[in-house]
């Protein structure tokens, strides 16, 4: 029992981190058309922002600043890269996967390849017994984090004016124009939200795996585009969903069948998404 | 007639067709202007071209100012309606939530709208997917209509209904047309004829006949393609 919740709770957590990149991968896609391979750039700026301020800062506002750093970072991208290349597909995955490579090497050149260890904070290195097992605490600090992000999406998406553009943008941007709608706006919105949300995941990320190298990001990523398509292409719930099932099912695979089966078991599940249902566990977006 | 919508030399290539070839046409500020050809001429890619959704080239001026040299949402905030082909209603949002999007004036006109389309107003949290093909023609016809528009460019907004709807989406282009000029794409000539005498025919991509709705059937058949 006490290894079922344990690795239930640590499969979640895991999915949290998942959640994180790929809630903002999947509206950048759904949105804007963008395969974007420099979501994993925003992941280590954060995971960077937050060890580099947290040497300095309490850890919230470490995070925090990791936060906004990814956040500003994906602004930029998005004006200064991508804005010039919308509608031009290969151009977009040309540039992002040399923005990539471009940022790891910034990030190596500066800190070096070598994992760099972060401290935890003392809250999230303790444990907390529950239905007999011993949790470690930042698996609650990750799925926490992941649903209030998921709620402010859910919040954001739903109720505000510009998250109904999002969602009309989704289905059909070229009718959002039509209407007198500046789309362009909404684009760079979704790549602040994916921007700050993925910085978070990094932040956490260095909490959870007590250090971080410049090509933490690109692990993640390759995860989260497995989520994003499990899910459905722009939806938030969907990506939810698929986060969970992905990271349980690594985690299970990887401790009741052999290490690195995990790994495989989630390849396996998007095969399996795909020919039973194409369009995602959510079918649809938002 | 003074004209508000002036259209000269409009081109527009699409991948390696060459669809719309020197389209010149104006539209008046009054009433309704049917838009007509057989299929393929090039009549919805002429209203796409005007509001900016295909590149194109030539001259699109609307009420003196130059619009080819804008993006599309802010040529449309120059007070122009657009009810697209397919409805482009967003299927996924409710219908309540479709016109808040369309939204663009201080003081939207849903008195008009809930007057014109009542049921509207009854489904108004039902997705707009679900609604038939007649409620998201309304719909998009509402969103158009919900701002205080100088123009209305309507395209094809009787296809696939049912005799009974097209009546009704008729008389309320009539009534629309009463004080917003309309620039209409339709294939329906019985629904033409009711709302205007004014036509512009395009075959191939340009235009071959500006003014009256030709009275001879043999006429409007070679013009047209299709049976009058």
């Amino acid at each position: 029992m006490s290894t079922l919740v344990l690795l239930t709770l640590t499969g979640l957590g895991l999915g949290a981190l998942y959640f994180l990149v790929a809630s903002g991968l999947s509206l950048i896609f759904g949105l804007a058309d963008v395969l974007n391979f420099a979501h994993g750039l925003f992941l280590a700026v954060g995971a960077y922002g937050t060890w580099w301020t947290g040497r300095h800062l309490p850890y919230p506002a470490a995070v925090g600043c990791g936060v906004a750093a990814g956040a500003v970072l994906a602004v930029l991208v998005e004006l200064t890269m991508i804005r010039p290349l919308y509608g031009r597909p290969m151009r977009q995955v040309l540039v992002t996967v040399g923005l990539a490579a471009a940022g790891i090497a910034l990030l190596s050149a500066v800190w070096g390849t070598d994992p760099v260890p972060v401290a935890k904070p003392r809250w999230a290195a303790g444990t907390t017994h529950l239905l007999g097992a011993t949790v470690p605490n930042d698996r609650f600090l990750l799925i926490g984090a992941a649903l209030a992000v998921l709620a402010a999406l859910l919040l954001f998406l739903r109720r505000s004016r510009y998250g109904l553009v999002v969602r009309a943008g989704v289905e059909d941007r070229s009718m959002v124009t039509a209407l007198g709608i500046d789309v362009r706006i909404a684009f760079t919105l979704v790549f602040a939200i994916g921007g700050a949300a993925a910085a978070l995941a990094g932040g956490l990320a260095a909490t959870y795996f007590g250090s971080i190298t410049p090509g933490l990001g690109g692990t993640m990523l390759l995860f989260a585009f497995i989520v994003v398509v499990i899910g459905g292409m722009g939806s938030v719930i969907g990506s939810a969903l698929a986060a969970a099932l992905v990271g349980l099912v690594q985690q299970f695979a990887n401790y009741y069948a052999a290490a690195g089966v995990g790994e495989a078991s989630a390849v396996l599940l998007l095969a399996v998404v795909l020919l039973v249902r194409p369009g995602g566990l959510a079918g649809r977006p938002a | 007639m003074k004209e508000l919508l002036v259209v000269e030399d409009l081109d527009v290539r699409i991948g390696g067709s060459h669809i719309l070839q020197g389209v010149s046409f104006a539209v008046p500020a009054s009433g309704v202007t049917a838009l007509l050809g057989r299929n393929g001429a090039g009549k919805t890619t002429t209203l796409r071209a005007v509001l900016g959704l295909v590149p194109r080239t030539g001259s699109v001026r609307f009420a003196g100012t130059e619009l080819t040299g804008l993006r599309t949402h802010r040529i449309v905030r120059q007070r122009i309606g657009y009810a697209p082909e397919d409805r482009g209603v967003f299927a996924g949002l409710t219908v309540a939530a479709n016109l808040r999007l369309a939204e663009r004036d201080r003081r939207p006109l849903y008195d008009l709208v809930y007057e014109l389309f009542p049921e509207l107003r009854t489904r108004a949290a039902q997705r707009a997917g679900t609604l038939s093909g007649g409620q998201q023609q309304m719909l998009a016809l509402a969103r158009a209509l919900l701002n205080d528009n100088r123009m209305l460019l309507v395209d094809e907004p009787t296809k696939g209904l049912a005799p009974r709807v097209v009546t009704e989406v008729a008389a309320v282009l009539q009534r629309a047309a009463a004080t917003v000029p309309t620039l209409l794409v339709e294939q329906n000539l019985a629904v033409v004829r009711r709302l205007t005498d004014r036509v512009v025919v395009l075959d191939q991509g340009r235009v071959v006949h500006t003014g009256s709705l030709p009275s001879s059937p043999d006429r409007l058949r070679t013009l047209l393609g299709v049976g009058a």
